[in-house]
């Protein structure tokens, strides 16, 4: 039997306001527990929340990057469940009346295929704090430093094939709330993370067979993982005869399985309505269009002006504006230098690899946007060469200067005075009279290629400074 | 002292014939010597009333004295109060020491009011008799086997008795209203927004609002003056200035058109409180006030509705006492789910347990559009009817309950009939709207209240209107023997 596998994602993308979505506490993260608490995260009897307009205007600025219908007027619900780390028993959140509605993004298959991916909404909601099960010998202990942070969810239609296009789609998503601005992306953290809905049926069945909800998936390397095992899982079982239920399911990153966590028949009955405390959320044209003198460019956009004003390649300008910290790194280093090429380049390559082999964000780079324009300047302005500048690169990843410095410090200035390379010219050719001898009796045409030993052995002697064009010139004058 | 009004207070306090503190120690005697007979309060804070009576002293020697500088009051004990016990009446909140203020206690403290301490009320205000507080049942001054109404019992019976001039009551579906007509005092509900609702315990959010109960239409105006306003802590509170109530107290009333809902004074309305409401409508109509009738076709289905969205709105907002950050917490949980049952099985009791069981079913999958969404709809017809009645009329008037205080313990076994103590006040609360009850003639001894209902944010046209019958009557002048 041949098999299809159906996924849709539910993302959760922390908002990057400063305060919560119904208080005035900070949504820091990494505070000692408990200290960004005030008494409303607390829940404490009598508090009302209070709508932070900033996140209002986060989630319209999402509606409008995917094209979705943003609601003239949307309602905030309470979802009732009891759980320690909830504290008012009920988590905020939005239910009929979303503010964003249908939408769509475009995912790049491998093939190079373009494939539309429906956002079926996206809504407004409070993240709840956290229970911490350990070191409290048996007992749970609870930090609500996170009760309340906003949240905007991002339900997508179940219009994944697999988990490659599920990670096109989370990474997509992941680009455009970044670009925004409006969710710092960080998943280890918790600011991005997916819920997958995995189910399978036999090849051109119409219908949707039984879905999983798979939680708890804080990488991208997990998000395919987890989908991968679970289509197996399911696959297998139904050739066993077996039934999928519908149910949540954890992934464990450790054994690379997911697991059971609960069932449909013990789901809650959330009894949903609308939130009495809170008024509708009322977006008026005046709203809508402040939010759209306060956008972004997004990737798609900022893709394009690369090629066409800088006139990169379409390989190029899709790696620097992967991340909007790469396409901000690049343009600052770009704008520095005046030489986009040569900045696309390095941004490219030399910090890319490194970066690379250290397993860094490009936001963390020890060498910024600054620093490295330092250092490309020095390559315009003939101070150093191409190679040299390599090394200086090298020493100023661990941090031991900036490129002025280390060319000052190493003395790695280029030699341009050409009597002193003409001195190291001349002790080359006088200390190689067999070679100079073989030069002047070879082929004209091969002689190019000969040049290169007296160019390298002047290079040499120069550790590398020498204006490698200077030497040639000099070296053909007195050779031919 | 305590048979003068807060304006005849201030002005003694003002004139020096007696200092804030002097008034503090004599209505605190007066609750020591005779609340043991009403158990109208739950805590008494002297210490604390005291020393905000010496400050509001230094306050009027200083010629920084408001209308209520140094004027005793207390508080429901719904509203969080710094420091102090907040109980809500339950035994849930029985060791609650608030770690902030109600809005509305800030802003009466900042007037220089001086809070002798927290008044007795039904459970998570639910109830219209006052025998549902964890505290024990509040008696009736005027007659002490009686109940004093719910669920600010303790506030009214506190104001009749003369222990304290002004006290705040909240009113969900008549808490206001009903107690203040079966005590025998003025006791007003706003509409909703017009106070702040942050620091008051939520019952139902869409329907609860604070409100002062005071003897006299006059009092209410200055305390209402200071409690009304917006507050950015209440996204629900109204944006809109606070009228000058007392400035608006002395109007005429000629030609004031007064309806007379035809659904409420039907042939089924107790004769004596038809008399006495009579009374009332004929005394608006001795000074030139002009009646007409009008319809409310759809008040009848108030009581249900309102049975349907209180009880599920605080099936919700109930859920934080779960024995994890604060309240009472059961003894040795086994786990967490022994935890929630015990800790909430053992801090409500009966009455809050029914109504967050009815909230709970309410709101159930499959349930929601049969009960909560149709209840939302007869709100919204409910409201049509008092616009269109307000396009005939200027205020509305009714009973505001349909009897007089009942023996205590009568209707302990039947929820309904309890229920249908609000009958002629919950659809104020249902459309969102103002209304008063003030004393009208005594039937066998026992007060009645004759209620007023205006159109949104129109408190000013109610304290009018009441205040003109109270200069031209002494119905509100009655003292129950004894106090």
């Amino acid at each position: 039997m041949q098999w299809e596998t159906v996924i849709g994602l539910e993302i959760h993308t922390q908002l990057a306001t400063h305060s919560k979505i119904f208080s005035g506490s900070s949504t820091a993260f990494g505070a000692e527990p408990n200290t960004q608490a005030n008494l409303v995260d607390l829940g404490m009897p009598g508090v009302l929340p209070v709508l932070n307009r900033k996140a209002v205007e986060y989630a319209v600025r999402f509606g409008r990057a995917i094209d979705a219908h943003v609601a003239e007027r949307s309602v905030f619900a309470r979802k009732n469940y009891f759980y320690p780390d909830l504290p008012k028993g009920y988590q905020i959140s939005q239910f009929e009346l979303p503010i964003v509605g249908k939408g769509c993004v475009e995912i790049v298959l491998e093939d190079g295929e373009v494939k539309t991916v429906g956002v079926t909404r996206a809504h407004l909601e409070e993240d709840a704090g956290k229970s911490l099960h350990e070191d409290f010998h048996g007992m749970t202990g609870i930090d609500l430093n996170r009760a309340g942070t906003p949240l905007l969810e991002i339900v997508s239609e179940p219009d994944m094939r697999s988990a490659r296009e599920a990670i096109a789609y989370a990474r997509k998503i992941h680009q455009i709330v970044t670009y925004l601005g409006i969710c710092d992306g960080n998943m280890q953290e918790g600011s991005f993370r997916c819920d997958a809905n995995v189910s399978v049926r036999p090849k051109g069945q119409a219908e949707f067979g039984t879905r999983a909800e798979l939680k708890n998936i804080n990488s991208f390397r997990f998000l395919e993982r987890a989908i991968n095992y679970e289509v197996e899982r399911q696959i297998e079982l139904i050739e066993d005869g077996g039934k999928v239920v519908q149910e949540t399911r954890l992934y464990d990153a450790n054994r690379d399985e997911t697991r059971s966590m609960r069932s449909k028949e013990e789901a809650n009955d959330y009894r949903y309505f609308p939130d009495p405390d809170l008024l509708p959320v009322v977006i008026d044209q005046a709203f809508m269009d402040a939010v759209s003198a306060d956008m972004p460019e997004l990737p798609d956009a900022r893709r394009t002006r690369f090629q066409e004003a800088f006139g990169l390649s379409a390989y190029d300008a899709n790696g620097l504006t992967a991340t909007r910290a790469t396409a901000d790194y690049f343009e600052a280093v770009s704008a520095a230098t005046g030489d986009a090429k040569l900045a696309a380049n390095w941004v490219m390559g030399e910090l890319a690899a490194a970066l690379n082999k250290e397993g860094l964000e490009i936001e963390r780079s020890p060498v910024d946007a600054a620093a490295l324009a330092g250092l490309l300047l020095r390559i315009r302005d003939n101070t150093i060469s191409g190679k040299i500048a390599k090394q200086v690169f090298e020493a100023m990843w661990s941090g031991q200067g900036s490129a002025d410095e280390l060319i000052e410090a190493k003395g790695l200035k280029q030699i341009t005075d050409s009597g002193a390379i003409e001195a190291l010219v001349d002790e080359v050719l006088a200390a190689n009279p067999e070679q100079v001898e073989n030069y002047r009796n070879a082929d004209p045409a091969k002689r190019p290629k000969m040049i290169g030993f007296f160019v390298g052995q002047v290079m040499k002697k120069s550790q590398g400074k020498a204006n490698p064009q200077q030497v040639n010139e000099l070296l053909r004058g007195k050779l031919d | 002292m305590h048979e003068k009004t807060i304006a005849e207070l201030s002005a003694g306090l003002a004139a020096g014939d007696y200092s804030s503190v002097e008034l503090t120690s004599h209505f605190l005697e007066r609750i020591e010597q005779l609340d043991a007979r009403l158990n109208s309060f739950i805590t008494l804070t002297p210490e604390l009333a005291l020393e905000q009576a010496r400050a509001a002293d230094q306050r009027i020697a200083a010629g920084d004295a408001g209308a209520l500088t140094g004027i005793p009051m207390a508080h429901k004990d719904i509203f969080c109060t710094l420091g102090v016990r907040t109980s809500c009446g339950s035994r849930m909140l029985e060791n609650f020491i608030s770690p902030y203020d109600a809005t509305v206690v800030s802003k009466l403290a900042e007037a220089g009011m001086v809070m002798l301490g927290k008044t007795n009320m039904d459970e998570f205000a639910m109830g219209s008799s006052n025998e549902t507080s964890h505290f024990g049942p509040v008696r009736n001054p005027w007659d002490v086997e009686r109940v004093p109404g719910g669920s600010s019992g303790g506030s009214a019976a506190a104001v009749a008795a003369r222990l304290v001039p002004a006290v705040t009551g909240t009113d969900t579906g008549g808490s206001i209203r009903q107690p203040a007509a079966l005590t025998g005092i003025t006791g007003l509900k706003p509409t909703y927004g017009r106070c702040s609702r942050y620091g008051m315990i939520a019952f139902a959010s869409s329907l609860d609002q604070a409100g002062p109960m005071t003897r006299t239409a006059e009092d209410a105006a200055l305390i209402l003056g200071a409690m009304a306003g917006f507050d950015p802590r209440d996204s629900t509170s109204a944006e809109r200035p606070v009228d000058d109530y007392a400035a608006a107290l002395d109007q005429p009333v000629s030609g004031l058109r007064v309806g007379v809902v035809r659904e409420f004074m039907h042939g089924d309305l107790d004769a004596g409180i038809a008399a006495s409401v009579e009374a009332a409508i004929a005394e608006l109509q001795r000074q030139g006030a002009e009646v007409v009738e009008v319809s409310l076709p759809n008040a009848h289905l108030s009581v249900p509705a309102y049975y349907v969205v209180a009880p599920a709105e605080c099936s919700s907002n109930l859920s934080r006492f779960d024995g994890v950050r604060f309240g009472h917490r059961c003894e040795d949980p086994k786990d967490l789910e022994d935890l929630y049952k015990r800790s909430r099985s053992e801090g409500f009791s009966s009455e809050v347990k029914r109504r967050i069981m009815i909230g709970t079913y309410a709101l159930s999958a499959g349930y929601y559009d049969a009960y909560y969404l149709k209840a939302q709809q007869i709100r919204q017809l409910i409201a049509e009817d008092f616009r269109r009645a307000f396009a005939d009329c200027d205020v509305i008037v009714a009973p505001t309950t349909p009897g007089t205080a009942f023996p205590l313990g009568e209707k302990g076994d039947d929820p309904v009939s309890m229920y249908l103590q609000d009958i002629f006040t919950i659809a104020v609360n249902l459309a969102g709207l103002p209304a008063i009850s003030i004393p009208a003639p005594a039937v066998n001894g026992l007060p009645v209240g004759f209620q007023i209902i205006g159109d949104q944010f129109q408190e000013g046209r109610l304290l009018n209107v009441a205040h003109r019958i109270q200069i031209e009557t002494d119905w509100h002048q009655q003292v129950p023997e004894g106090f």
